[in-house]
């Protein structure tokens, strides 16, 4: 690349100065959210130097990155760098708690958690990013209180909550600087089609979208602590009700808890449904439905499509498990064959917690039989709505490619025939429609090419992958979706994988979050010369 | 009365032909050949301007005027003349317009853009064409009072079971009035004895419920048609299709330009729109256009109609439809097959003409040339009308003078010999072409 050429300033053609030094502004500010676990560790009389020295090391890159242009001047390139830089940077730091936790400092502190398997900076990475783009793929091992800290396992789960909406939509909410690139910059991060601007200002929009995402966040820790409260719930203490409430609203899936939801009760399992729900719709139709205009929702192409695919998918899955589709487990996520609520419950979670890309799971689906086991996997690829917070090719997408395949088939025998590509009575714009073409395919062919690549890194070490686990890893990284199948089920980790996939996962993971072009323009020489 | 019209083109010409006999009329137009040549063609004075610049329309008088009539080809032109009109004096002003949409804005407020009267060229015409296919058989229609009345002049084919009925026998319907059959450029005033005979032009006002059924009585074996194929995607089609999406067709209409295609796709959910060329037989047959139950043309101009909705019927549709320009073609085309000839120029004269004829002529409609017109009015005291039987009122008038339909405060009222009239009803009558002027002064 001509960055390292000698010649390389002068042919550079974007202003990777004032990229960096925005990167810099967003980690100074981490230095506010790294308070919770800071807070956390002195409620739970932990050692609080490992989140100490976290908020000193962002404030110091920080504010070093920030004097490399002191006067921003944010193009359409430098706001493609900037976003990607930023998760990339995000994750980077996400990671020092953990690296901290496992080492300690030689000679001052003792490490907190001396076994870890975050001890291998490479995994560090891993989880850390899995956390911000809200994947919920681990390979902690053993989860547990006894083995992490209380503030170590709610930064994991604060990281996924700062990645849901989106950490650059948060930017703009609070960063006066950033309004005026805004738009762009929440293109390039924001999931599906196109930013919907609900406000004249793109910086009250983004505070718009966050504090919707907040006040569902802090409802459902009140239900869930109030579900503990009236006796239904009783391990779903404080500390559980607001880890959970930090990973179900950006979809994220990561627990304190190694059984995940399944080591809550039923209520607890029902509660999260609608959570999930809401996580993976759009929330521009919550802006509409809570300025009146309750018909949005139903008038919503996207949204019917989102609701009638679960429904559909949760009675297929139903009905398998209702006739003995997964093997008894003894007493925990088991389901039971023949027992109407148990299935209900199982395929509902399930299938929710799949295609919203939460990652959730009440019970091992990688134990299930192969009819349920392939029917998630393809789940996988369907995602949430635009303007959510799921991850994958998101239902707006499918809407799209379905009208399309329908047109080409009208177009086969009335060759003369127009037909724009219409949702709810809208049209879409051709240029958005082959957007959606492109990414599709480019997410298909990503997924495959980098199926063969796990595949073949795994023979190198003489790891043993059967194909839909293999598929799976990749399905549920570059969808963000979390767990997968074989020994990466929702109670499994990804711990065995080499150092090389773990860290081709790290990149699908930040490609995934990003829908893939900010990420891959980078790796383009066009963006950078001409 | 002393009238301006602003712009020259062939509407405003038109109007100023038709007025120049009875009125003082002004012309203005931008382009000095055309005045000269309205100098010399018309009695009108011409003046050579900009009708949106207040000292032309001084120039012409505006202060004394009665009326100004904006009608150039550009729609903000007219719409700013009208605005600069009322400032320069208080003329009722008349705006002809081509997009829908300035309609719309208008009929929210009449006083929008100072504007007093607003046509839509090309919506007159859509609906025409639309009114026409709803109805098999019929050559023309207009409506009256808000929709209540409507009047429609049918042809009667060879087959009809109606040809050789009396008017009495024909006449099962309640609310319809026959008022006037025209045979062979003749016109006849109906009594419940003539005999209504194969290929006259029938000339009836009722209800649009009635108007239908006889319709159907007319052509018993012709349903509402189906399968409805536009061709040609200009303004007039876009408003056809536009309208008859409203009354649940899924027409196809066709357009050759790719960008204007994509546009009319867009706008037009429930229409297949199809780029080709509407000449190409090769796509007209793959098409199956010869299955259609009515092939519109609205292209750019009248040869092109013609073609086209000759190459339609030749392929095997129903029912032809053509848009003409030239108002004088008409008769031509229905001559050489085409079923229906709609004329947007003369259903905008039509309309203009409804300001000109005596103060309270509520709507016009023209039928067949100007050999006849049906007149809304609005009855006040000075009428014949006014508290009297329509019997006792018809014998102060002429023998073409024949009361259609009444509609109070809305409601349709069935004219009847004996039937009272009231003030503040509006009479729909038929008004044979020899006694227009005189008559209108008397309802």
């Amino acid at each position: 690349m001509s960055l390292l050429g000698p010649a390389g300033n002068r042919s550079v053609r974007v202003d990777w100065r004032t990229s960096l030094s925005l990167v810099g502004t967003v980690l100074k500010y981490l230095a506010v959210p790294l308070g919770l676990p800071l807070l956390v560790g002195i409620i739970y009389r932990e050692a609080i130097y490992v989140f100490l020295l976290t908020v000193l090391f962002t404030m110091v890159v920080g504010t070093g990155l920030e004097r490399l242009e002191p006067e921003p001047d944010l193009g359409a390139r430098e706001g493609f760098l900037m976003v990607a830089g930023t998760w990339l940077a995000v994750a980077a730091v996400g990671a020092v708690p953990y690296l901290l936790a496992a080492h300690g400092v030689p000679g001052l502190f003792a490490p907190t958690a001396p076994a870890s398997t975050l001890a291998n900076p490479v995994n560090a990475l891993f989880e850390s990013m899995s956390g911000v783009t809200t994947t919920g793929a681990t390979l902690l091992g053993e989860i547990s209180l006894d083995r992490h800290s209380h503030a170590v396992l709610i930064w994991r789960q604060l990281t996924q909550w700062l990645g849901g909406m989106g950490i650059i939509v948060l930017a703009i909410a609070i960063l006066p600087e950033l309004s005026v690139g805004g738009a762009q910059l929440m293109d390039a991060e924001a999931p599906g089609v196109g930013i919907e601007k609900l406000t004249p200002r793109i910086a009250e929009t983004a505070r718009v979208l966050w504090i919707a995402y907040f006040a569902f966040t802090a409802l459902e820790i009140v239900l869930l602590y109030g579900l503990h409260l009236a006796g239904m719930a009783p391990n779903m203490n404080a500390y559980n009700a607001v880890a959970h409430g930090l990973t179900t609203l950006p979809t994220g899936g990561f627990s304190p808890e190694a059984d995940s939801i399944a080591a809550f009760s039923a209520a607890v399992q029902w509660v999260i449904v609608p959570f999930m729900v809401v996580a993976g719709t759009n929330f521009a139709l919550f802006y509409a439905v809570f300025r009146g205009n309750l018909g949005k929702m139903g008038e919503d192409a996207e949204f019917r499509g989102y609701a009638g695919i679960m429904a559909v998918l949760t009675a297929i899955l139903g009905g398998v498990l209702f006739l003995g589709g997964a093997p008894p487990l003894g007493d925990l996520g088991g389901v039971v064959a023949g027992d109407v609520e148990n299935s209900a419950r199982q395929a509902v979670f399930q299938v929710v917690s799949i295609v919203t890309t939460t990652g959730y799971a009440t019970s091992d689906f990688a134990e299930w039989s192969e009819a349920g086991k392939y029917l998630l996997l393809f789940a996988m690829f369907i995602g949430g709505s635009g303007g959510s917070t799921g991850g994958s090719i998101k239902i707006i997408r499918w809407l799209v490619i379905i009208k399309v395949v329908r047109r080409e088939l009208f177009t086969t025998t009335h060759p003369e025939a127009i037909r724009p590509i219409r949702l709810a009575g809208e049209v879409v714009d051709e240029d958005a429609v082959r957007g959606v073409m492109g990414f599709t395919l480019l997410y298909l062919v990503i997924f495959a090419v980098a199926t063969v690549l796990i595949s073949l890194d795994a023979a190198r070490i003489g790891y043993t992958l059967d194909t839909l686990e293999s598929m799976s890893a990749v399905a549920a990284t570059l969808g963000n979706v979390g767990p997968g199948f074989g020994s990466l089920g929702p109670f499994g980790s990804y711990l065995a994988f080499p150092n090389s996939s773990k860290l081709l996962m790290v990149f699908l993971m930040w490609a995934g979050r990003l829908e893939i072009l900010p990420v891959l323009v980078l790796l383009t020489s066009g963006y950078w010369r001409s | 009365m002393r009238v301006i019209i602003v712009g020259a083109g062939e509407v405003g010409s038109t109007i100023a032909e038709s007025l120049s006999s009875a009125h003082d009329v002004v012309v203005i137009d931008v382009d000095p050949d055309r005045v000269e040549t309205l100098t010399y063609e018309l009695d009108v004075l011409a003046i050579q301007g900009d009708g949106g610049d207040l000292e032309t329309l001084r120039e012409a008088g505006i202060g004394e005027a009665d009326m100004l009539i904006a009608s150039t080809d550009d729609d903000q032109t007219n719409i700013v003349t009208c605005g600069t009109g009322a400032v320069g004096g208080d003329p009722f002003s008349i705006a002809r317009v081509k997009r829908p949409q300035y309609l719309h804005t208008w009929e929210r407020d009449n006083r929008a853009f100072g504007v007093d009267f607003m046509i839509c060229t090309d919506l007159l015409a859509a609906q025409t064409i639309v009114g026409v296919i709803g109805l098999p058989t019929a050559q023309d229609m207009d409506t009256f009072c808000d929709g209540a009345v409507q009047m429609t002049e049918f042809e009667i084919p060879a087959d009809s079971p109606v040809a050789g009925q009396t008017v009495q026998e024909a006449d099962r319907f309640d609310s319809l009035t026959f008022v006037g059959i025209i045979r062979e450029s003749e016109l006849v005033v109906p009594k419940g004895a003539t005999t209504i005979e194969a290929g006259d032009d029938v000339v009836v006002i009722g209800s649009p419920e009635s108007a239908r059924a006889f319709s159907s009585a007319i052509a018993p074996q012709e349903d509402r048609p189906r399968d409805v194929v536009i061709v040609g995607g200009g303004e007039i089609g876009y408003q056809t299709a536009t309208l008859l999406e409203q009354r649940g067709f899924t027409p196809r209409l066709v357009e050759h330009d790719p960008d204007r295609a994509r546009w009319l796709a867009e706008k037009l959910p429930k229409t297949t729109v199809l780029e080709s060329d509407a000449t190409d037989r090769g796509f007209l047959e793959r098409e199956n256009v010869g299955s259609a139950d009515v092939v519109i043309a609205a292209l750019e101009n009248d040869q092109q109609n013609l073609l086209a909705t000759l190459l339609g019927k030749r392929l095997g549709a129903q029912r032809a439809v053509a848009v003409v320009d030239t108002v004088t073609f008409a008769e031509l085309f229905e001559a050489v097959g085409v079923d229906v000839a709609v004329s947007p120029r003369e259903a905008t004269a039509e309309e203009i003409t409804r300001f000109t004829r005596g103060r309270h002529a509520e709507n016009v409609s023209i039928v067949e040339g100007d050999r006849a017109e049906v007149l809304e009015v609005e009855i006040d005291e000075d009428s014949v009308f006014a508290g009297r039987t329509i019997v006792d009122a018809a014998a102060d008038l002429p023998d073409q003078v024949v009361v259609g339909a009444i509609t109070r405060q809305g409601e349709l009222v069935v004219p009847r010999g004996d039937t009272l009239v009231e003030v503040g009803d509006h009479v729909v009558a038929f008004v044979g072409g020899d006694h227009i002027e005189q008559v209108t002064a008397r309802l």
